[in-house]
C-alpha cells in the first residue's frame, strides 16, 4: 500500500481521520463518565 | 495580572500563524515548485534564496508558538499534559503540538541543512535527507488538522467534546 503522506491529499484525509480518532479517544477513554 | 493570558494568547496566536502558515506554504507549495524548477534548472533561486529564510522564521516561530502556549497554559500545563481536569481537550491540542516541535527541530532543521548545502553531505546523505524530510514535514501538515481542531475549539470544548 502506498505511504499516505506521499500525497497532499492523502495527507489531508489521514488528518481528517486521526481527528475522528482523537476525538473519539478523548470521549470515550478520557472523559467518559465525567 | 489579567492582561497577561490575553498577550500570551495573541503571541501565541502570532507565532502559531506563522509557524503553520510556513508549514503549509512548503507542503502545498514549495515541494511541487522544487520538482518543477529542479526541471528547468531554476531550482537555485528557491534553494539558496527562500528556503533558508521561510526555515529561519518556521523553526523560531515554532518555539514561540510553543513557549507562548505554555505561558497561556499556566498553572494548567500540568493538567493539560496529563489530559485531565477539564484539560483533555486543550491536553491533546498540547501533545501534538509539542510532538510537531519536535519535528521541526530533530527531523526537519538537520535534513534541511543537508538538502541546501549548509552542513557537509555527499549526494546519498543528500537523497536520504530529502526523504526524512519530506516524510516528517508531511507527518506535520497531518498532525495540524487534529492539533487546529482540539486548539481552536476552545469554548466550544463543553459543547463539541463534552468537557
Amino acid at each position: 500500500m502506498k505511504n499516505p503522506l506521499e500525497s497532499v491529499a492523502g495527507t489531508i484525509i489521514s488528518g481528517l481521520i486521526l481527528t475522528i480518532v482523537l476525538v473519539f479517544f478523548l470521549k470515550n477513554f478520557l472523559v467518559a463518565g465525567v | 495580572m489579567e492582561i497577561m493570558p490575553g498577550i500570551a494568547r495573541w503571541i501565541h496566536l502570532l507565532s502559531g500563524v506563522t509557524w503553520i502558515g510556513l508549514l503549509y506554504y512548503f507542503n502545498l507549495v514549495q515541494m511541487a515548485a522544487l520538482k518543477d524548477a529542479g526541471a528547468d534548472g531554476t531550482a537555485a533561486g528557491i534553494t539558496k534564496h527562500v528556503a533558508p529564510r521561510a526555515l529561519l522564521w518556521f523553526r523560531w516561530s515554532a518555539v514561540v508558538t510553543w513557549l507562548a502556549g505554555a505561558w497561556l497554559l499556566g498553572s494548567a500545563f500540568t493538567d493539560a499534559f496529563l489530559l485531565r481536569n477539564g484539560y483533555e481537550g486543550i491536553g491533546i491540542g498540547a501533545w501534538l503540538g509539542t510532538i510537531m516541535l519536535f519535528n521541526v527541530w530533530v527531523l526537519i532543521w538537520p535534513n534541511q541543512q543537508k538538502i541546501l548545502g549548509m552542513v557537509p553531505a555527499d549526494d546519498a546523505a543528500k537523497a536520504k535527507a530529502r526523504r526524512v524530510a519530506m516524510l516528517a514535514s508531511r507527518t506535520n501538515m497531518m498532525l495540524s488538522i487534529p492539533m487546529l481542531f482540539f486548539m481552536a475549539n476552545g469554548l466550544s470544548h463543553r459543547a463539541v467534546l463534552g468537557l
